[in-house]
């Protein structure tokens, strides 16, 4: 059985269970899960009852990196850090806005641990909000497709960049629609020493709208677009990317989600849709993904 | 002054006093503002004095943070804030509580902005007043320094696990040089035993900390948080007198009196300027004045039945708040004490007053100003509560 024991409340095709799921089968029993406030805390551990079959610990939602780097530094202190892996797993919210600043400042101190961000691109535990994770024109509750908005005028924070410039020895991107991929890279991560990230795109079918059914199709399209590239960075450098032989267009993927159907709806949409297209191509050239 | 007794800085007295509590990790943000204490126990780290983790992070907030993972973890954990620092804790402080961990945290109080202000007051730990931190309050820097066994004592009792802040006057006490006993080892591992938490995070005995509770289960969360609160407020006093037991030191459990018993006119008051009120007791004592002074040590656990006994003979209490309640008009000592007076036989006045904040000082003359004003009570509470301190050029 899983270590993320089944009979928890999240959602029929969620993508926080299986990122969940994944991280502790790659990792196994020796490690200490921090989690923000998000989905995955809520749906796990509704009290008396808990999913986690490791130690796992839930503070608040701004703090994750920084009561990881307790846990780590409490371990080294008493003498007890061996083996045991330290992992914090946050949702983009938590990680891209909230809690940027506990990250950087883990990341800047160094400590032997991995954060994992589980990114399904808005604030889905709260109601389908925008985060800084949020991909351009995305209609989500708090930046809504209207008569005179295409939706999320912003375009999606480079957080795996963010975390390469503070010098982290190990970040990589990853999909929860690609398991043994991510779990290698999940698994690697926590062997290298220092501070290291893993970038997980996780399809919520609920704040994406579109069939539980679909979230492993859909996660699949993101990366067969070139709109979620998969790649690994070593001390800064584009170390190992995932090659893409037949590209797909971006309206392929666009088109499965409800959050995206204005675009196909709405007088000039199909003109905006080429702004999404250049993300992608910019991918291709920038990672060389073909 | 004692053989045994050095020279130094408050602050260092307080860094003395957690090196030999042997905490395994420490976590501060070096200002908004910082005193000395983080840094001379980043000296004593630096020299290998200390056998722990000291951790330099981006701001209070994560301070504190990494204590509650380092706590849960099982570690002794310690951090020093003051003022704004405290402000930004505030929403860690209600998790580190109510995950019952038993972090140990001195707070050199300061006022808070705007307008800033770097000076001592009580309003930034007087604004944690719920967050279900044990908060002791300190009357000089000897005393500041040996409330730090106490606090982790205390607060580490299986039957308590609450954090706690031993709050000690910014400048006044953190910036002052006197002669103190710094602690010894010895003496302070015969007090202090070590940290054996039953609940930590340990991959060969997993638990859940920080579950999510709906109302049909978070009701009692609280109540057992007020509960410990209330074995807290039994074992103040006990911890207070096994100190004195091995320390030879003692101030008061949850309050302490001072010419009191036969008082007719008692003031009441937190922190540093006890030290200026007993001054001003037995200058006013040998004048012939019954004037006692009852100083309340723990304001949570708040110790109502305590101060309650204490006050039954007072012919009128006044209250010195280095705080304010806006929009109340009055400070929160004033406000507790008319509160825990109430349901009671005992109707004795109680007049509030705000003083010393930002810094400004409190010298004799505004405490026999004060004790002046409170004999006009005869003739009817003439004000509930006031500032005693305004300039009337700027007021």
């Amino acid at each position: 059985m899983s270590l993320l024991k089944p009979g928890h409340r999240g959602c029929a095709g969620c993508c926080d269970a299986l990122a969940g799921k994944f991280v502790l089968d790659a990792i196994g029993e020796d490690c200490i899960v921090v989690s923000p406030t998000g989905c995955l805390e809520v749906f796990t551990t509704p009290y008396p009852e808990s999913a986690w079959g490791v130690p796992w610990i839930h503070s608040l939602f701004e703090n994750a990196a920084a009561v990881a780097s307790g846990v780590e530094a409490a371990l080294k202190s008493l003498g007890k850090k061996n083996n045991t892996k330290v992992i914090a797993i946050g949702g983009d919210g938590a990680t891209l806005d909230i809690g940027l600043q506990a990250i950087s400042g883990a990341f800047e101190r160094g400590h032997d641990f991995t954060y994992i961000c589980v990114d399904n691109e808005a604030y889905m535990n709260t109601g389908i909000q925008r985060s800084g994770a949020t991909p351009l024109y995305a209609s989500t509750t708090t930046s809504p497709a209207g008569k005179v908005s295409f939706g999320n005028p912003l375009h999606k924070k480079n957080m795996p960049a963010i975390i390469a410039a503070h010098g982290s020895p190990y970040v990589a991107t990853a999909s929860i629609a690609y398991a043994p991929d991510m779990m290698k890279k999940v698994k690697k991560a926590t062997e290298i020493k220092g501070p290291t990230y893993v970038h997980v795109h996780a399809p919520c079918c609920t704040g994406w709208k579109f069939e539980s059914s679909k979230t492993i199709e859909v996660g699949r399209l993101a990366v067969e677009t070139a709109l979620w590239p998969l790649y690994e960075m070593e001390n800064g450098v584009v170390t190992n990317v995932r090659k893409l032989k037949n590209r797909k267009p971006v309206e392929e993927y666009l088109k499965m989600q409800g959050r995206f159907k204005h675009l196909f709806t709405m007088e000039g949409g199909l003109e905006e849709i080429k702004k999404i297209q250049a993300i992608a191509d910019w991918n291709v050239k920038h990672f060389g993904l073909e | 002054m004692r053989k045994s007794m050095v020279v130094v800085e408050g602050s260092y007295a307080v860094a003395h006093a957690v090196k030999v509590c042997k905490p395994n990790v420490i976590s501060a943000y070096p200002i908004t503002p910082q005193t000395h204490i983080v840094e001379d126990l980043a000296q004593f780290a630096a020299d290998g004095e200390m056998n722990c983790e000291y951790m330099n992070v981006e701001s209070e907030f994560s301070a504190i943070s990494a204590l509650i993972g380092a706590s849960a973890a099982g570690a002794r954990t310690y951090s020093s804030t003051t003022s704004q620092g405290l402000a930004l804790m505030h929403e860690a402080l209600f998790n580190a509580s109510g995950m019952r961990l038993p972090i140990v945290m001195t707070v050199v109080n300061r006022a808070l902005s705007a307008p800033i202000n770097i000076w001592n007051d009580q309003q930034d730990s007087i604004s944690q007043r719920d967050t279900g931190w044990i908060q002791l309050y300190a009357e000089d820097v000897q005393e500041a320094a040996d409330m730090t066994p106490q606090l982790y004592k205390l607060a580490e009792n299986e039957d308590i696990l609450l954090p706690a802040m031993s709050c000690m006057d910014g400048f006044i006490l953190s910036h002052v040089y006197e002669p103190v006993i710094l602690l010894e080892q010895s003496l302070t591992d015969e007090f202090l035993p070590a940290y054996n938490p039953e609940f930590v995070l340990d991959p060969k005995n997993p638990m859940s900390f920080g579950a999510f509770a709906d109302p049909s289960t978070y009701t009692e969360f609280r109540y057992k948080q007020e509960k410990a609160m209330g074995v807290a407020l039994g074992k103040i006093e006990e911890i207070a007198n096994e100190f004195k037991d091995i320390y030879g030191r003692y101030y008061g459990g949850l309050i302490d009196g001072y010419v009191l018993d036969d008082a007719e006119i008692v003031i009441m008051a937190m922190g540093s300027v006890i030290g200026t009120i007993k001054d001003t007791i037995d200058v006013l004592r040998s004048e012939g004045e019954s004037v006692g002074l009852l100083k309340v040590r723990s304001f949570r656990p708040f110790p109502r039945d305590a101060i309650r006994a204490a006050l039954k003979n007072a012919k009128v209490v006044i209250t010195l708040d280095k705080n304010i309640s806006i929009g109340k008009n009055e400070g929160a000592l004033c406000t507790e004490v008319k509160a825990c007076l109430y349901n009671t036989d005992t109707r004795v006045p109680v007049i509030g007053f705000m003083l010393g904040h930002g810094g400004r000082d409190i010298p004799i003359s505004m405490i026999k100003k004060l004790i002046n004003k409170a004999k006009l009570v005869e003739k009817g509470i003439f004000v509930e509560s006031e500032y005693a301190d305004l300039r009337e050029d700027l007021a």
